[in-house]
């Protein structure tokens, strides 16, 4: 076992340990924190497949976290209604179908936004992911069919075949399995061939199109399974708030995502788990403390950024061994 | 009435044009010659606006407040230049990002802090409070026209200044090479941040210039951010042409697809449906323009060479 494979193990046991310390305790509060984590820590993970393997800087993975949000909370909504989707369909509360639903409609936005935006790259690739996000971002604000401004609640948590999810603890294991299965599909990605010409196109994309690799197809294949990981998390964050607004859409929340990677450390397996605990940590915590927490948020930022490059996993485990 | 109310609606894209254009020169200028992605530049915008509130309500005088901003705007941009933009010029654009990023945060924050969240609001110019008639019997408010003078006035003065005067000069030469020009003798750090601090200003008058149309709030800045980011990516990315040409486009068919859409729908759906539906595909327009320009040109309208 190498050590960063320990460090990637000792982080998602950390996350596991904290939900049943905080039973154990009766602290149930901690539960949630908890599982605020591991949904978050799942869209980085999502985001981690564009941003750490293929280097493709996305400004605009909000927009595919709130698609899954609004794919639950219309469902939801239609179901508790009991008033039919267009073509007749029923609406559900079964969470299998909503995130089934959710990974389509975020695989097939990505698929559109991603061929446009992927003939460009660089600095034009994130203002433009950054555009197409905030396009659907006014989209949800002045459609008024499902709240608009005001977002949309879901009443009772959806159900999940033969779990209790109204239980936070369950809740939270639902979440977990998701993300560890994430994890999975990212470590699978990294090793296989299709991850191996991800990362030459990141490195080298002259020399990756000379052995007959077109980047262009392997980019955007990635950044939509990268959006349907992160149109998951969405749909999770919608039932664990019970509610899904614009602001899950806004650019705030692609940032957030970034910000997540970095201090944990971009592309690398437990990064965004590693990111997404000490983010809703230090909100949490520094929030309790003063309301300016994001100045402080904002500082530390940019002392990571500035000087500690490698996030947390890059300072436990060292370097990546390749670029 | 209908062509008074068109032309009203045009010249509200127009002035909306201009304003975006004084944001996307600053973001287009900076990118150009230092290769930077600035997310803050709606911080500046926003310290523009403040500055103009806070200095006009305490003297009283719109026209002190407009100098203020340009003076903090411009001192904000060079201070966020010199301690941390210039560390940003080397990295990547992840890293200019998330820098910039955390910027935002800072600002905002601290402006929050000093000023609370309560909006301030900035009175129009007595000078300036008229209406000027327009064909059809309406009028049209003086303010929105001069803004619209201000930002062509804008235009041209950066075009000679780029096209005519040293310092332009050198900014062409820092574009297209910047270890020759450091070779020459020029200054690279100092040149860095007076462009940077330009574009700072530019942003500041937009934001003290639209603080007396709006009330002046944090987080003012980040939708017309993002919009100017529309902009250049029309443009082209370090044109200065292409920013005029392509705010002047995203201003008109913002304004217009807004008052036009519900029009066109209501002819054949209920006038309901139609102003609802209207407003969103309108809010949407914009960025389809962007998605069509990019499928046509991927590099912007007017793309530098290379």
């Amino acid at each position: 076992m190498t050590r960063e494979t320990l460090i990637s193990l000792a982080i998602v046991l950390a996350l596991l340990a904290i939900p049943l310390w905080a039973t154990a305790a009766g602290e149930t509060f901690y539960i949630t924190l908890a599982t605020r984590m591991a949904i978050l820590a799942l869209a980085a993970v999502g985001l981690n497949i564009a941003l750490g393997l293929g280097g493709l800087v996305s400004f605009g993975h909000a927009a595919f976290f709130g698609i899954g949000g609004y794919a639950a909370g219309i469902l939801a909504s239609h179901a508790f209604n009991m008033e039919p989707l267009p073509f007749g369909l029923p609406g559900t509360n079964a969470m299998p179908v909503i995130w089934i639903v959710a990974i389509v409609a975020s695989g097939l936005v990505a698929l559109a936004i991603g061929a446009i935006s992927l003939r460009t790259a660089g600095v034009y690739f994130i203002m433009i992911t950054l555009a197409f996000a905030q396009m659907i971002f006014y989209f949800a604000i002045s459609w008024p069919a499902y709240g608009g401004e005001d977002g949309l609640s879901i009443f009772v948590r959806n159900q999940f075949p033969g779990v209790n999810t109204l239980n936070g603890l369950s809740f939270f294991f639902v979440c977990f399995t998701l993300l560890i299965a994430s994890l999975g599909l990212f470590s699978l990605l990294r090793a296989s061939r299709f991850g191996a010409a991800l990362q030459a196109a990141r490195q080298n994309e002259q020399r990756l199109a000379t052995v007959g690799i077109a980047p262009y197809r392997i980019r955007l294949a990635a950044f939509v399974i990268s959006a349907m990981v992160t149109g998951l998390a969405g749909a999770l964050f919608a039932d664990l708030n019970r509610f899904v607004s614009p602001s899950m859409l806004s650019w705030h929340m692609s940032g957030e995502l970034i910000v997540l990677i970095i201090l944990g450390g971009v592309g690398r397996l437990a990064g965004p788990v590693a990111g997404a605990m000490l983010y809703v940590a230090f909100e949490y915590f520094l929030g309790g403390i003063t309301e300016r927490w994001q100045l402080f948020l904002g500082l530390l930022l940019l002392a990571v950024v500035l000087f500690a490059r490698g996030g947390v996993v890059g300072l436990l485990a060292g370097k990546a061994r390749h670029g | 009435m209908q062509t008074a109310l068109l032309i009203e609606q045009i010249l509200n894209g127009l002035q909306f044009g201009v304003m975006l254009f004084l944001m996307a020169a600053g973001l287009t200028l900076i990118f150009g010659v230092m290769g930077l992605i600035n997310l803050a530049h709606g911080s500046l915008y926003m310290v523009g606006a403040f500055a103009c509130a806070t200095v006009a309500a305490a003297t009283g005088s719109f026209w002190l407040g407009l100098v203020a901003s340009l003076a903090a705007a411009a001192a904000a941009g060079a201070l966020m230049e010199i301690t941390v933009i210039r560390r940003l010029y080397e990295r990547d654009h992840l890293d200019q990002v998330l820098a910039t990023f955390a910027l935002i945060l800072v600002f905002s924050e601290g402006t929050r802090w000093i000023f609370g969240s309560i909006p301030l609001y900035l009175n129009i110019p007595p000078l300036l409070a008229g209406a000027i008639p327009l064909p059809g019997g309406s009028a049209y408010p003086l303010y929105r026209v001069a803004i619209i003078g201000v930002g062509i006035a804008v235009a041209i003065g950066l075009h000679l200044l780029i096209t005519r005067t040293r310092l332009g000069m050198r900014i062409r030469a820092g574009e297209s090479d910047r270890e020759m020009i450091g070779a020459l003798g020029v200054d690279i750090r100092t040149l860095y941040t007076v462009v940077f601090a330009l574009g700072a200003a530019l942003a500041g008058l937009a934001g003290a210039m639209v603080g007396a149309l709006q009330s002046v709030q944090v987080g003012m800045g980040e939708p017309v951010l993002i919009l100017a980011f529309v902009v250049i990516v029309i443009g082209g990315i370090g044109s200065i042409h292409g920013a005029l040409v392509g705010a002047l486009l995203v201003g008109l068919i913002d304004t217009l697809g807004r008052f036009l859409l519900p029009v066109a729908l209501a002819t054949f759906m209920g006038p309901s449906a139609a102003a609802s539906i209207g407003a969103s595909v309108a809010s949407m327009l914009i960025y389809v323009f962007m998605a069509l320009v990019l499928a046509i040109r991927p590099r912007g309208l007017f793309a530098a060479a290379g």
